[in-house]
């Protein structure tokens, strides 16, 4: 098995047992990225000065006998809306083109204190607005799996960078489905943290109250690993919570037996492709052969979730993305008279076209005279989609649902229908709203390509999350399939 | 036909907190330019608000003095505009659930006090400064954005530019007193805009014109005075004025209508999602409650028991914060407390407002005061010489024993001494003990005046008025 192939775990026994450096092992992620970042286009920048620095830092204090942590000295990649002090940090736009931030995001800060090898920042839809990367101003991300294909959005480069092992594990940031979706599209296991579990602060916002930042990794135990690494309570975040952060890879062997899931008819109706619905319900079969108990339940608001989620992450957004103005910082239009001028020109000419759409959006859904038909009422059918889900979980461990309605689509196949595109989000939305943990993680291929399922979970129990994943991975052949781009692929199953 | 004036006021005043609403850097005023900024100041992308305790304490306290309800929870909004000084181009600020609501102050009138209503206390955060320079480009100072405001908005229930003006400098006395601003208009810390209409006594009524960032009493009560006037013609012409914002002209001495599309603006108001609710608990207001001082009305109370001083003055003396403070310490080192009232009335009032200073700046402090004072109350000088020895104190800073030494103003107290005087004057006035003879106590005056003449004014006055009685009685 070729190193790149390895899951972090792996990689991590292979660097304390002294077979690996993490020098080698960083030549082994930028001979990769040589190999098949032109056929992916995973990265918008390499920070391979940097990464070298810490690998070597890694070796140095592997040789003093220092215990190092599960993440220290591994390559892994950051998803390019979140800050890294003197590296620029785009979110695949224009108008932030020339951005360097003088400060790392928290988890940039977490990642580098674990000793993390970031190895750059990945191609995204533009301030992650999209679920396909096509909507970057630089370049489009293609699927592992099948390069003519889309690795969904909007961390597709994020998952794209691992599914080819460019990387062992990155993060993306998850507003609407943008961890778990392309998770399912690139065959990878992506979680979706509860709001407030990762702190944001650095994270350039999309829509505030609905942007978490998480993993996604080849396998369950990496996402573990890497979450064990991200969360807690932060100052700097006004809305991360204060609460304790229990190790999420010790109870992750621990089985499902006795858990309750519940499966809600919603995520199965209409515009749901019959293979995936039939591959999530068979690995229902396999949670009961396991002892678990599955029943049909019924989230009914869950429906307006896609509707309540356009006009709140647009309101937000278009207040959002105001700063961007050509003032103080990023891209400035040419010719310009006046402020106003120079306002309307720079972003006009520095943003792309889903990004002013979604402005427009939010910009009318706040507007006195639709404020209350919109954004208010939006607030409260939030809180009864919240309140759905709370009384599920008074009786169910964990929702099990698809994560996508269909496997990876086509590249251009949906980018002039908006509508369409937004579809592709119909089952990871509703847990934003609800503010609840999820994880996406392969159940199946069709015709070649990954299919994922949601696993759901309560407030801050990400650990059942895990385990449940955990329990399937281990229980199923899937994990181990790796995309063709590999040299694995479904067809030498 | 009568018409009323309604005046409401908005007035926004910077918080004395030692840093930002929300981040850590310093709000004092000044500086170079943009050297008081981070990156959260100036909402670099990623950056995230986290909200300053103590700015929240001081709107509290703010409130608790003006009679408001404190909020038991509070959220924070975001309104959104364009602007280059404002770098999120949103301004943290509340909209539906301001901090304090419903409270009031009183205000002497000429009718009495009045009570005036307060509507509502909100918090939010300070733009920056734009600059704009000859040759046409704009330069940009962030060092004031995000320095915590509160705005406080007054019902519409003054009905004049003098009962505006009263209304402020109690509110301004007020926050000086709580110590949560400087108030200090010429530095921008304390800013006011002015709604003004006018209803005739058949119910017709003009529309609100607003006047925007007036930055002196003096001028808001011009500009109050023009509009009521301008309101009351278009009335009497039988007209209405537009619903309007409008900004003062010190120079002309008029309003101006701002261009529409400077305020026709939609601010796009919803709950700042980077923060969460806040709780208030009634444990919090309480602590709050027991760290604010003694207020002015209270204080001018204690005066008038305390130091029997009459209420107008009490009223003067605690206006300023400093100022009381500045008494209460004279009268516990001099002991006479109407003495202290007095002179502080008189001349330290008129030094004050000829210098337009305020009694920190002065040379002196309480403690030289008080020991001017003292050379009166033991007769080392007179009342009209403790005048000039305040004048010297006032403009050199010295001390009042090196001014009396100086110019010898010490009084004579030896009786010999005054007696020889005593003797000598009334051997020159024989005209005079004929006229104290025949009952006119002119005479004693003038007798009196001349001894103190003879005596350069150094002659205790008590010890002449003794001596000349007892030599004038043994003749
Ligand atoms: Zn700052």
């Amino acid at each position: 098995m070729k190193i790149f192939d390895l899951t972090a775990h792996e990689v991590r026994d292979k660097l304390r047992n002294r077979e690996l450096s993490s020098v080698e092992l960083t030549e082994e992620s930028y001979k990769r990225i040589d190999a098949v970042e032109s056929k992916v286009d995973s990265f918008i920048t390499f920070t391979k000065k940097e990464a070298f620095l810490q690998a070597k830092a890694f070796d140095e204090r592997m040789k003093k006998g220092e215990l190092l942590g599960d993440l220290a000295g591994i390559p892994m990649a950051l998803k390019d809306n979140m800050c890294t002090d003197g590296i620029l940090t785009t979110c695949a736009s224009k108008i932030l083109g020339n951005f360097t931030p003088p400060y790392d995001a928290t988890v940039t800060q977490k990642l580098k204190n674990a000793g993390a090898v970031i190895v750059g920042k990945t191609n995204m839809d533009e301030f992650a607005m999209g679920s396909s990367t096509e909507n970057s101003a630089y370049k489009t991300t293609k699927n592992p799996w099948d390069t003519d294909r889309v690795p969904g959005g909007s961390s597709g480069g994020s998952a794209a960078s691992v599914a080819s092992g460019e990387v062992f594990y990155s993060l993306g940031s998850d507003t609407g489905g943008s961890i778990r979706q392309p998770a399912a599209f690139t065959g990878l296991v992506g979680l979706k943290p509860t709001y407030g579990r990762v702190s944001r602060y650095g994270l350039v916002a999309f829509a505030s109250s609905l942007d978490q930042i998480g993993p996604l990794g080849k396998d369950v135990e990496d996402c573990a690993l890497v979450m064990n690494t991200i969360s807690g309570h932060d100052r700097k975040d006004s809305t991360s919570i204060d609460r304790p952060v229990p190790d999420f890879a010790l109870g992750m062997k621990n089985g499902v037996k006795g858990m309750r899931i519940g499966i809600p008819k919603e995520f199965f109706g209409e515009g749901i492709d019959e293979e995936v619905k039939t591959m999530v319900l068979e690995a229902a079969r396999l949670y009961e052969s396991m002892g678990a108990v599955c029943e049909e339940i019924s989230l009914p608001s869950a429906k307006h979730a896609l509707s309540v989620y356009y006009i709140l992450a647009t309101s937000e957004c278009s207040s959002n993305l105001a700063r961007f103005d050509g003032a103080r910082y990023g891209y400035r239009a040419k010719n310009y008279e006046g402020f106003k001028d120079m306002f309307i020109k720079t972003r006009s000419q520095g943003f792309g076209e889903e990004v002013k759409r979604r402005i427009m959006l939010g910009t009318y859904s706040l507007s006195s005279g639709y404020y209350d038909a919109y954004y208010n009422r939006g607030l409260k059918v939030r809180t009864l989609i919240k309140q759905e889900f709370e009384k599920a979980f008074e009786t169910y461990d964990f929702i099990l649902t698809p994560t996508t309605p269909t496997t990876a689509f086509k590249i251009g196949e949906k980018s002039d229908d908006p509508l369409e595109m937004y579809m592709s989000d119909i089952c990871t939305v509703p847990v934003n709203i609800a503010g609840v943990p999820a994880i996406s993680l392969p159940c199946g291929f069709k015709d070649g390509l990954p299919v994922g399922m949601q696993l759901i979970g309560k407030f801050f129990d990400e650990a059942t999350l895990i385990r449940a994943a955990y329990s399937f991975e281990k229980a199923s052949v899937i994990c181990r399939q790796r995309a063709s781009i590999m040299g694995g692929g479904v067809n030498e199953l | 036909m009568n018409y009323r004036t309604l005046v409401g006021l908005e007035i926004h005043a910077e918080l004395l907190t030692e840093s930002k609403m929300f981040c850590t850097c310093s709000t004092e005023f000044g500086g170079d330019v943009n050297t008081h900024c981070c990156p959260i100041c100036i909402g670099l992308p990623g950056t995230l608000p986290v909200i300053n305790k103590r700015a929240i304490e001081f709107a509290i306290m703010a409130g608790l003095s003006a009679n408001c309800k404190i909020a038991k929870k509070c959220k924070m909004d975001r309104k959104n505009y364009f602007y280059p000084d404002l770098p999120k181009a949103y301004q943290i600020s509340q909209y539906d659930m301001p901090i304090c609501t419903d409270g009031y102050m009183e205000i002497e009138t000429e009718s009495g006090v009045k009570k005036i209503g307060i509507e509502r206390i909100h918090m939010e955060e300070d733009t920056g400064k734009s600059l704009h320079t000859e040759d046409g480009s704009s330069l940009l100072n962030y060092n004031r954005c995000g320095v915590p405001l509160i705005e406080i908005v007054s019902r519409p229930d003054m009905a004049s530019a003098a009962e505006a003006t009263a209304f402020l400098e109690k509110l301004k006395a007020i926050l000086e007193y709580i110590e949560v601003s400087d108030v200090k208009m010429e530095q921008g810390s304390l800013r006011c805009d002015v709604n003004v209409n006018v209803v005739a006594d058949d119910g017709r009524k003009t529309e609100i014109a607003e006047i925007k960032n007036l930055n002196s009493f003096k001028a808001a009560a011009k500009a109050i005075e023009y509009e009521t006037a301008r309101h009351i013609e278009a009335l009497e012409d039988g007209e209405n004025t537009l619903k309007d914002t409008r900004r003062w002209d010190d120079v002309k001495g008029v309003t101006v209508s701002m261009r529409s599309k400077e305020y026709a603006n939609d601010y796009r108001y919803f709950p700042e999602p980077d923060l969460v609710e806040m709780e208030i608990s009634e444990e919090w207001i309480e602590l709050i409650r027991k760290e604010l001082p003694e207020l002015p009305e209270a204080k001018k109370e204690r005066f008038v028991k305390l130091y029997g001083i009459p209420v107008y003055d009490a009223g003067v003396i605690v206006s300023s914060k400093a100022l009381a403070a500045f008494y209460e310490d004279a009268v516990s080192r001099a002991g006479d407390a109407k003495l202290a009232s007095n002179f502080i009335m008189t001349e330290v009032l008129r030094r004050l407002k000829e210098t337009d200073a305020n009694i920190t700046d002065m040379p002196f402090n309480s403690t030289d005061f008080a020991n001017l004072l003292k050379f009166v109350i033991d007769g080392t000088i007179s009342n009209n010489m403790a005048k000039k020895v305040f004048r010297e104190m006032a403009e050199t800073g010295k001390k009042p024993e090196k001014v009396i030494e100086e110019k010898g103003m010490k009084q004579i107290t030896d009786e010999s001494a005054i007696e020889e005087i005593v003797v000598r004057v009334i051997s020159e006035n024989p005209q005079s003990i004929e006229d104290y003879k025949n009952g006119k106590d002119r005479a004693l005056g003038f007798l009196v005046g001349q001894v103190m003449k003879a005596s350069k004014g150094k002659a205790a006055p008590q010890t002449v008025n003794r001596l000349i009685r007892d030599k004038l009685s043994n003749l």
